[in-house]
């Protein structure tokens, strides 16, 4: 019950996007399809599952002063790994989110959770904290460049259902400021409604 | 097994582990990914080249050939079937566009004629100016068959035959800029033949 806890508890009670607000600067920067956003997400939840796992095995070897290096040393790692293997098994969805990818190291999110989490807590812990805080990531970037895409594109996934242009603002960025805006409200109203 | 204590040796001995796996880490992933990597370049170049020039037999990547025109430098995949040239992919490029470098990839039959351009890579504002990806709208089509010895190589608006993307000019303007580039290289090489 209480790992189940901590799995769910990315999605609503402590998304990164809509209630913490880590890791904003990828959350409007990809998120202008649906699959982008998907991407990006699981690239993250890759790398932050993998991170805690890490962080949380060596914890006790890494002494206090110098932990932040070494957090910051896996991350990195885990990051160019991504990196090389999308760029050679994926290149289509390397291209759409080229830049972002190295991003992921300085995503405050990846950090957030090892420094909060994973340097404090046990092996099975961290991996359900990280695989439940990346998916939650997941969902919120694919949420966000669903209505992005719905309303800009008319299309979902790449799929055209509406004819004609969309909306231009919300491919472009002040879009992206509006569309979290209003997600983030509703969010916020149906989790209160919940408690 | 408690926390190490923050002293010299054991902060030294923790990083220098900890980079040590890291990068051994990296390098092996690096040589694993490394021929794949290079496979998926050269194919999404071998699929361009598939679109612009009509079916050879050979193996254009092998055959490239550099030629440099204004200080800038071109690449030429020629095409050819049962040893005849049936056209030549020229990778050409424009730094003109509204963000970043714009490559495509243009074929030219042998007498000069436009077959049929691709985009290689770009970074233009998606829904507007993407719409130079034949994936993405047809916009690209009318340069198909068209000789710039007759066809003017830019946009309406400067006084050119080239219908700009709605609300995207800019992008319009490289995308000519990169295709016109590529065909004075092309000329000045079958001038000097």
């Amino acid at each position: 019950m209480n790992q189940l806890k901590n799995f769910t508890k990315g999605f609503i009670k402590e998304n990164p996007v809509f209630a913490l607000f880590l890791g904003l600067c990828p959350t409007l920067g990809v998120t202008t399809t649906a699959i982008n956003g998907m991407g990006m997400g699981l690239a993250t939840t890759f790398v932050l599952l993998m991170s805690n796992v890490v962080v949380s095995l060596i914890k006790n070897f890494i002494p206090d002063k110098v932990r932040i290096p070494s957090f910051i040393v896996i991350i990195a790692s885990f990051v160019t790994i991504v990196e090389l293997i999308m760029q050679a098994y994926l290149p289509a969805l390397f291209e759409a989110l080229g830049l972002f990818i190295p991003l992921i190291v300085v995503n405050c999110i990846v950090l957030g959770r090892a420094e909060a989490f994973a340097s404090k807590n046990t092996l099975l812990s961290s991996a359900i904290d990280g695989l439940g805080m990346g998916l939650g990531f997941t969902f919120a970037l694919t949420l966000l460049g669903s209505v992005r895409e719905i309303l800009g594109s008319g299309s979902i996934f790449g799929l055209k259902f509406i004819g004609g242009e969309g909306i231009l603002i919300f491919i472009l960025s002040p879009g992206a400021f509006i569309a979290l805006g209003y997600l983030i409200v509703i969010v916020n109203k149906l989790s209160k409604k919940g408690a | 097994m408690s926390k190490k204590e923050s002293n010299l040796k054991n902060m030294f001995i923790a990083l220098l582990v900890i980079t040590f796996i890291a990068s051994a880490s990296l390098g092996g992933i690096y040589e694993l990914t490394k021929e794949p990597i290079a496979a998926a370049k050269l194919e999404k170049k071998n699929s361009a080249i598939r679109q612009v020039i009509p079916e050879f037999d050979n193996s254009p990547t092998d055959d490239i050939y550099k030629k440099a025109v204004n200080g800038d430098t071109l690449y030429f995949y020629p095409g050819t079937k049962g040893g005849e040239p049936v056209g030549t992919a020229v990778e050409t490029f424009s730094n003109l566009g509204f963000s970043g470098e714009i490559k495509i990839m243009v074929g030219f039959l042998p007498d000069g004629t436009i077959n049929d351009v691709a985009v290689l890579e770009h970074a233009e504002t998606p829904g507007l100016g993407d719409k130079m990806e034949r994936k993405k709208s047809d916009w690209s089509l009318q340069f198909q068959g068209k000789n710039p010895e007759s066809f003017r190589l830019s946009v309406k608006k400067d006084g050119g035959d080239v219908d700009a993307i709605t609300a995207s000019t800019i992008s319009s303007r490289a995308f000519c800029d990169a295709v016109e580039r590529a065909y004075e290289a092309f000329r000045s090489i079958n001038q000097n033949k």
